[in-house]
């Protein structure tokens, strides 16, 4: 039996099963048929449904979770059998609602029942959707984003009556994005047609269950909501790996680690290589096939490659055939292989949760730990991978800020309800209420969304005249034109990708995309690497990178915007706290332990709560370092603030660097007293400033006004003819912000900024601390914190000052230089 | 610091980002403004800021406070569709009232506004001459006289210091000169683009030059005939 892999589903004991629900012979038998038995948390999940109640099941991979999802809709299914749709299933990858489909489907033919079970997402043949609409299964898997669609569509009320059950996998992966914003509004939804309705929700371990039940639940009431607890999973068996027992001063990637890592590879039968961006996994994929003398079988993974490419590796894996993947975020959920037995992390960990998903995709047997390795980079790293450690062994997750509803979203979803039907503006209101993220909106704040979808809501009542949305005599809103609904079908949805150029051969095979901004270093004769392979770049034609493949080694890889995993706050507080700790100390390898004591002797350790900056020049310029441990994102940000701060006092800036860890400024003039540069007030009106004209605030922007609405979705490959050419969201920004600074997509926009780009809250807090808490520390010399940080310059891009005038006549000048005879 | 240049035996300044001031004829050289593009859009349903044309008068109107000059020219695509003139908003009809009796208004049509009207004045005209300079939307190919045109939208993109730079840019060759898209919502073509190279009808060892408008002046990049920057 391929593809058939439920551990979990046998490993209950008889003894101490008290349970109130009789399951039908016909499940009861399956299981024996088998020699299995159901798991409590499989009996409790029917013990909810019987008694009515939503439920959320925190359990780890492995557990038997899906099943324990499925398990009361199939027992209701065989108790009172129906017609239509009973129970929807809705997974954040498309993948796992085809694979979920194979793995149900498979038990429910062997017990004979008459139930039918379809996938239904952005893939799915369009005659097939139509015919889903007419005659629904009985289940229906789908993605947040199908759902969406779904209810935009006018049959959706009776399509949706006959509902019973919705479950929600990997909920804690989405419920607190934009996606999840969607799906709570379309549970609202849901809950109106189906008043009955049960909610269900699968989730991994979690910090906090209490967050995840109370956004499952109507009206944000946890108490609804029934915690099923699964049985602990085997500790897992982490370690440590330096190479050649050396931690490095510098770099991400782990690749010292290389020939270390072919033996693993070679140790294990299946071993997955996270690593955190895209770029790193092309790099280490390279690497590992330059020293591969073994030949093993090692494929790559990312969300960069095409489709086809991502499939078929996916199969690959699925057979048997590969000894190792490399990959990234893009296997942190999805398709459980069962065979992985080893999964090493290359660099940072950047949070114990995502640390702990990553561990649970290798082994999934509860009984057996899983297996897995850590790669730190460099020294900061290396604490950080302890740390990590030592979270995973307590069983620490990080937690978690659930940020508010976005509106652009609010937008889409609004929209998608008109298309469904006229609507009454205070009940939908109520209904929108009902979704935790959106439990704060009031009557005004709702008004606006209608009046952006109608009109786009702007001071100025210019189109009034083009309503897309007017009220009926009834009072009821409803769609001007149904072909509004068309556009709206089109364009929904919460993806938005950075431009991006499609990567093929001529002969029309695509490997997968890079972004616009790398391909613009690119022309004809160019090579680089991508999908493994080296490409010689043939022509650019519109969205099209044309490519064949290149006959000389190509080093550059394409990398890859917005690719960066913010360190976790939990993280970083352990490795505050290690520093702090001397006698912890011992336990470090030789050479992280004479650094850090070397940085006590010559500098100074901060002590729990300080902030340390340290002034010293080194080769005829003045560096301040500090210590902030709030996140590259969070340091970048201040590096702009203060530099700016810098120029206007005189101190001649000439750039900074940032890391998880540091923030390093360096400059013509000394600075004596740090303090000023550090104040609060840098966020009042700086901060403001520079976040409106920098591109973090044009990037949301652009998300808005997609997700909103308000401009159309680039659908990549298919470029746009005649009148309907694409227009930057940049210039819509800069007309918006002068002439209605006030408008909701701006607001959307910097709810967005606030929450996600800049991590103003940590930065904020950070400045806050600072007044109280800086230690300064005036050297002579580079300390030996400084230096993981001092050996990234050059190597990260550095810009600041009135920029890109700056860099235009800098061009220029080199331009110049290079051109004069 | 203003920037000025010789092209056709006459002396220009770049005038803001994207216009030219032609000082022997007291003239201001606009292109593009793609006026009322955002209800363009708004009638399908895309509800994008209706201040796109008052924008894109105002800058003009900074500019003459600035030149006070005799007539303004506008090189084609005035109005996004042949609808715009009709559609152009009270406050932005005031302004261009305005600018055309301080002025006078010259519309050259574009391929967009064939059939631009004038009413709210202003003359139109297919093409004109002046110092033996022609005016015209899109470049002509084989034209051996000095030409100056509009179209393409022109638009400096590199990555410079690993930041992505984009600016509305002035292309220039010894015989032709493309301008820029002045409009507040008109989007660009990059220079390098074989369409553009293409208008430029290059003669043999020729190359291109992109001029980009900075605060303190300009910044001037030279291309190959291939549309390939000079490294």
């Amino acid at each position: 039996m391929r593809n058939w892999r439920h551990q979990g589903w046998n490993a209950g004991k008889l003894s101490g099963i008290k349970s109130g629900v009789n399951l039908p012979p016909i499940i009861l038998n399956w299981f024996a048929a088998r020699g299995w038995q159901p798991r409590r948390h499989q009996l409790e999940m029917l013990e909810a449904a019987g008694a009515g109640q939503h439920a959320l099941l925190v359990a780890a991979t492995g557990a038997g979770k899906t099943l324990a999802g499925f398990l009361p809709s199939l027992h209701d299914l065989i108790a009172n059998p129906t017609d239509g749709l009973h129970t929807l299933y809705i997974s954040p990858l498309k993948a796992l609602a085809t694979d979920v489909r194979r793995n149900l489907l498979i038990p429910i033919e062997e017990m004979g029942l008459p139930i039918r079970v379809e996938a239904r997402t952005g893939d799915t043949p369009s005659d097939r959707k139509a015919r889903q609409r007419v005659k629904p299964p009985h289940i229906l898997l789908t993605t947040p984003e199908s759902l969406s669609l779904l209810l935009s569509r006018e049959d959706s009320v009776h399509m949706f009556a006959t509902l019973k059950r919705v479950i929600v996998d990997e909920v804690h992966a989405f419920a607190n994005s934009k996606r999840g914003d969607l799906l709570s509004l379309s549970l609202a939804r849901l809950q109106t047609l189906a008043p009955d309705m049960q909610r269900v929700a699968l989730s991994a371990t979690v910090a906090d269950p209490d967050d995840y039940r109370a956004w499952l639940a109507p009206h944000g009431d946890m108490e609804q909501v029934r915690l099923v607890a699964g049985d602990a999973a085997a500790e897992p068996d982490l370690t440590i790996l330096l190479p050649e027992g050396r931690v490095p001063w510098a770099g991400h990637s782990g690749h010292h680690a290389i020939p270390q890592l072919i033996d693993e590879i070679g140790r294990n039968k299946i071993t997955l290589i996270f690593c955190n961006t895209r770029f790193l996994a092309e790099f280490i994929f390279q690497k590992l096939w330059d020293a591969n003398e073994a030949k093993f079988p090692i494929g790559i993974h990312h969300g960069s490659l095409s489709v086809e490419a991502r499939r078929k590796v996916e199969g690959a894996m699925a057979e048997g055939k590969l000894r190792a993947l490399v990959c990234t975020a893009s296997l942190d959920l999805g398709v459980d292989w069962g065979n992985v037995d080893c999964v090493i992390q290359m660099g940072a960990p950047k949070g114990s949760s995502r640390l702990l998903q990553r561990i649970g995709r290798s082994n999934h047997r509860m009984d057996e730990p899983s297996k897995a390795i850590l790669v730190p980079g460099n020294r900061f790293e290396y604490l950080e991978a302890q740390a990590a450690f030592d979270a995973v062994a307590e069983g620490v997750r990080d937690g978690e800020t659930f940020r508010p509803g976005s509106y652009d979203v609010l937008a889409q979803h609004v929209m998608g309800i008109a298309c469904a039907g006229p609507f009454d503006e205070s009940a939908l209101l109520a209904e929108v209420q009902s979704a935790l993220p959106y439990s704060a909106i009031d009557a005004a704040t709702f008004a606006r969304v209608i009046a952006f979808i109608a009109t786009g809501g702007y001071a100025l009542k210019a189109y009034d005249r083009f309503k897309k949305l007017v009220k009926n005599p009834d009072g009821l809103w409803r769609l001007s034109h149904p072909q509004f609904a068309a556009q709206h079908r089109f364009n929904a949805g919460i993806i938005v990708d950075a431009p991006m150029l499609e990567i093929r051969f001529r002969n029309g095979r695509k490997l997968g995309k890079v972004e616009e901004a790398f391909a613009a270093t690119l022309s004809p004769g160019n090579c680089f690497t991508f999908a493994g392979m080296a490409l010689e770049v043939e022509s650019i034609k519109d969205l099209d990178l044309i490519v064949r493949a290149a006959t000389k080694p190509a080093t550059n890889i394409p990398s890859y915007m917005g690719a960066r995993l913010p360190l976790t706050t939990h993280l970083a507080g352990r490795v505050r706290q290690m520093l702090t700790d001397r006698p912890g100390w011992a336990r470090f390898p030789d050479d992280v332990r004479e650094w850090l004591e070397m940085q006590a002797y010559r500098s100074q350790m901060p002590k729990a709560g300080q902030l340390l900056v340290e002034t010293f020049p080194h080769d005829k310029r003045h560096y301040m370092v500090a210590y902030p441990f709030e996140g590259w994102n969070a340091h970048q940000s201040l590096g702009m603030l203060i530099t700016r701060r810098m120029e206007s006092r005189g101190l001649m800036p000439m750039g900074f660097v940032a890391s998880d860890y540091a923030l390093g400024v360096w400059s013509l003039k000394p600075i004596t007293d740090p303090r000023p540069l550090f104040s609060a007030d840098i966020l009042a009106d700086e901060f403001v400033d520079w976040v409106e004209s920098s591109y973090l605030l044009k990037r949301a922007f652009r998300e808005v006004a997609v997700i909103s609405g308000l401009v159309e979705r680039q659908h990549p490959g298919k470029r746009k003819t005649g009148r309907q050419v694409t227009f930057s969201t940049d210039l819509i920004y800069d007309v918006l912000r002068k002439y209605e600074p006030d408008h909701l997509l701006l607001e959307a926009a910097w709810a967005d900024a606030r929450a996600r780009l800049t991590d103003v809250g940590r930065l904020g807090d950070l400045l806050d601390r600072a007044a109280d808490t800086m230690l300064h520390v005036d050297l002579q010399r580079v300390s030996p914190l400084a230096v993981p940080l001092l050996v990234m310059i050059g190597r990260e891009s550095v810009a600041q000052g009135s920029v890109d005038d700056a860099l235009l006549m800098e061009a220029e000048t080199l331009a110049g230089v290079a051109m004069t005879p | 610091m203003a920037y000025e240049f010789e092209f056709g035996g006459q002396t220009f300044e770049i005038a803001g980002e994207a216009a030219l001031y032609w000082r022997a004829q007291n003239a201001l050289l606009v292109s593009d403004l793609h006026l009322e593009k955002a209800s363009a859009f708004a009638l399908y349903g895309q509800m994008l800021p209706p201040y796109d044309s008052v924008a894109t008068l105002q800058d003009i109107a900074a500019l003459c406070s600035k030149y006070s000059p005799a007539s303004i020219i506008s090189l084609g695509d005035n109005f996004h569709d042949d609808d715009g003139e009709l559609r152009l908003a009270e406050g932005a009809a005031e302004l261009l009232g305005n600018l055309a009796r301080a002025t006078e208004w010259i519309w050259i049509t574009g391929n967009h506004d064939r059939a631009v009207s004038g009413i709210w004045g202003g003359k139109a005209l297919d093409e004109l001459t002046l110092s033996g300079i022609t005016l015209r939307h899109e470049a002509k190919a084989g034209d051996p006289h000095p030409e100056i045109s509009g179209h393409f939208h022109p638009k400096f993109r590199q990555i410079l210091r690993g930041r992505m730079v984009k600016r509305r840019c002035f292309v220039k060759t010894p015989r032709k000169m493309i301008m820029p898209a002045f409009g507040a919502l008109t989007g660009g073509l990059d220079v390098q683009d074989a369409a553009i190279i293409k208008a430029c009808d290059l003669c043999d060892g020729e190359g291109v030059e992109a001029l980009v408008a900075t605060q303190s002046g300009c910044a001037r990049f030279a291309l190959n005939a291939a549309g390939a920057f000079a490294k």
